[in-house]
């Protein structure tokens, strides 16, 4: 974990509301690992003062970050130019833990909702790595809000799609696809699911997960401050007490969790 | 180099640069971020005699240059603090200052009989104005309780004892004279606003204990409004908190009257941020010629 000064070499708008940015920081680069997030100070003043955590995206000589302007802080970030420089701590928090794989099993499905996508590339990119047979959900509102297929289908050849319209692939939430797919791809093998989105959603595939008696691990948000587990301003209840978002987290077993 | 080093009780600090509690954790959290031991005193999270699960969630909350928390004093209790917090805290190398708050004053006997036992901690941080606990009011609103709260303390140590105050209060120089009269060896304050803010779409407040305590540099003016008027009424050090984010606003407490200085809020957003402090100050003394910082605590300059 290091608080790096870091250059910004990218910061470009890829979409309604989405941006990708890219940022000179090869330590956080080289020790990241899928999951785990960095806490971005957005400005230079005191509006607004707290840093905001963003996952990291993608790591190659640099990192990336995904990010959608909802507030101030993401809506400075998003006016940002390319030698600009910004504080960056990180890497930060548990990431996923990626099972052993032997020959074949067992297979993992990463379902992403909405901006929950950007936590998942990276992780798509290490499970294919290590030979895991790797199924990619994607869930959004609508068409032009469905982020990182692209980048999924890179890393596996099993992209699938569903918008809430359905004016793109299957029509309604991700969880329906989800059963569609547990149907037809019916694995002798033990899944291990990976998932980053709504809460709503996160709970759902929980419980869906906790009926196949599928390993379940979810990516959280709580409102952050210090991000180094020092404020305890994230706790997250679970079966054995308060953990914390920002240090045993982001990323929990689903069934460790008291909804 | 100019003379960095104060005095708080029997604490010898070798800068006036604090960690304040509940901002950094115990310490180890910034490990790999801080190099520790060049910190003047840290003051670790405040502890109770039983582990407190905190209060519910949404804990904390962006407000104009500020944040709301209300994290309920959530700790592991005493037993678990010296079996797996101190030992790391003793290698650092700075003082530490132990936070305790109890629901009683036999509570507060009972914590500081404790540490009293053990060596490595410098001093103790009376938290009596936590905002964050149910009770009716604090401890550090009503003279009468702050006295007995001191004196019971003061009674079974002779380590340090800061007394940490309230700024809820209409009169804060009279608690600040019934904590010296009980013999507190300094008082440290501000602890933070009773603040809230509203979510107007939903109509729900953003605290899950609907209020919490204000911090940040949106309170520092009245932080050291209230610095400047305590520390011209006692005769104990006082340390400065409130919004402090860089040298410049500690210099300005120190120049109010603070002998010390605690940060807080920006450790968060800058955890290298203290030692960052310590340079600025250290700057400043060399533009200005001052030999020592002594020189400049509470020389506000008030002729025109
Ligand atoms: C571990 C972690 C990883 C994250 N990764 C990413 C990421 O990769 N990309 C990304 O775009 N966002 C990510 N987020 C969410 C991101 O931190 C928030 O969107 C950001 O803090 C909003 O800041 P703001 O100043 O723009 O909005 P604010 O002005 O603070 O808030 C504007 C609105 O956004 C809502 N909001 C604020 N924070 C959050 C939050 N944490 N979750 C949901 N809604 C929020 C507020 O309730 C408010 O309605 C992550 C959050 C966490 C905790
Ligand atoms: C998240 C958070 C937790 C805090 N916890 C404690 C605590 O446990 N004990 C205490 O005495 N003060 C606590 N404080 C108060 C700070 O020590 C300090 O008095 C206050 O934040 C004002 O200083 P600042 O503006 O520099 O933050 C806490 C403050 C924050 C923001
Ligand atoms: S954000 Fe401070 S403890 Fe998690």
């Amino acid at each position: 974990m290091k608080d790096i000064k870091a250059r910004i070499l990218l910061n470009r708008r890829i979409g309604l509301g989405y941006y990708k940015m890219s940022l000179d920081a090869p330590y956080i680069a080289r020790t990241a690992k899928p999951g785990q997030f960095a806490q971005i100070k957005c400005s230079d003043s005191f509006e607004p003062l707290l840093r905001r955590p963003f996952s990291i995206h993608r790591v190659n000589r640099n990192i990336e970050i995904l990010y959608e302007t909802v507030g101030r802080g993401t809506e400075i970030l998003s006016n940002k130019k390319e030698g600009d420089k910004i504080d960056v701590l990180g890497p930060l928090g548990n990431g996923f833990t990626l099972p052993r794989a032997m020959n074949g099993e067992p297979r993992a499905i990463i379902i992403a909702g909405g901006i929950g996508a950007a936590p998942l590339v990276y992780l798509a990119e290490e499970l294919t790595k290590k030979k895991i047979k790797t199924i990619v959900l994607i869930g959004a509102k609508t068409k032009n809000l469905i982020l990182c297929e692209k980048d999924f289908k890179k890393a596996t050849p099993e992209v699938y799609v569903s918008t809430d319209d359905g004016t793109y692939g299957s029509q309604g939430f991700v969880s329906k696809l989800f059963h569609k797919i547990l149907k037809t791809t019916e694995s002798k093998f033990e899944t291990i699911v990976y998932v980053c989105g709504p809460h709503e959603m996160l709970k759902c595939i929980a419980d869906i997960c906790q009926e196949r008696k599928f390993e379940c691990q979810v990516s959280l948000e709580e409102k952050m401050a210090c991000g180094i587990g020092a404020c305890l301003g994230c706790a997250v209840k679970t079966k054995s007490g308060n953990k914390l978002a920002c240090k045993d987290g982001p990323i929990f077993n689903a069934n460790e969790l008291l909804w | 180099m100019a003379e960095l080093g104060v005095k708080i009780g029997k604490i010898k600090l070798k800068n006036p640069v604090m960690a304040a509690s509940g901002t950094f954790g115990y310490a180890k959290e910034f490990e790999k971020l801080v190099n520790l031991k060049h910190i003047g005193a840290i003051i670790t999270k405040t502890i109770t005699l039983n582990p407190r699960q905190g209060n519910p969630m949404p804990r904390i909350c962006e407000t104009s240059a500020g944040m709301l928390n209300a994290i309920g004093l959530q700790n592991e209790g005493i037993d678990n603090f010296l079996k797996e917090k101190m030992p790391y805290l003793s290698k650092i190398g700075a003082p530490i200052i132990v936070s305790i708050s109890g629901n009683n004053i036999d509570e507060f006997f009972i914590l500081a009989r404790r540490l009293d036992k053990i060596k490595s901690i410098s001093g103790i941080e009376l938290n009596i104005s936590c905002p964050n606990i149910k009770c009716e009011g604090l401890v550090a609103q009503d003279t009468k309780e702050t006295y007995e709260v001191v004196k019971a303390v003061r009674k079974i140590t002779d380590k340090t004892i800061i007394t940490k105050l309230s700024p809820n209060v209409t009169d804060i120089v009279g608690i600040a004279k019934a904590a010296e009269n009980a013999g507190s060896d300094a008082v440290s304050l501000v602890n933070t606003f009773f603040g809230m803010a509203i979510d107007i779409d939903t109509r729900k407040p953003k605290l899950g204990n609907i209020t919490g305590g204000l911090s940040g540099p949106c309170i520092k003016p009245i932080a050291l409004r209230m610095v400047y008027e305590v520390s011209k009424n006692i005769n104990i050090p006082v340390i400065g908190i409130g919004g402090i984010m860089n040298a410049n606003d500690a210099i300005e407490f120190m120049i109010a009257g603070a002998v010390a200085i605690q940060v807080g809020t920006a450790n968060f957003i800058e955890p290298g941020v203290c030692i960052k402090i310590v340079k600025g100050i250290e700057g400043y003394l060399k533009k200005h010629k001052i030999e020592k910082i002594e020189d400049i605590i509470g020389n506000l300059n008030i002729k025109n």
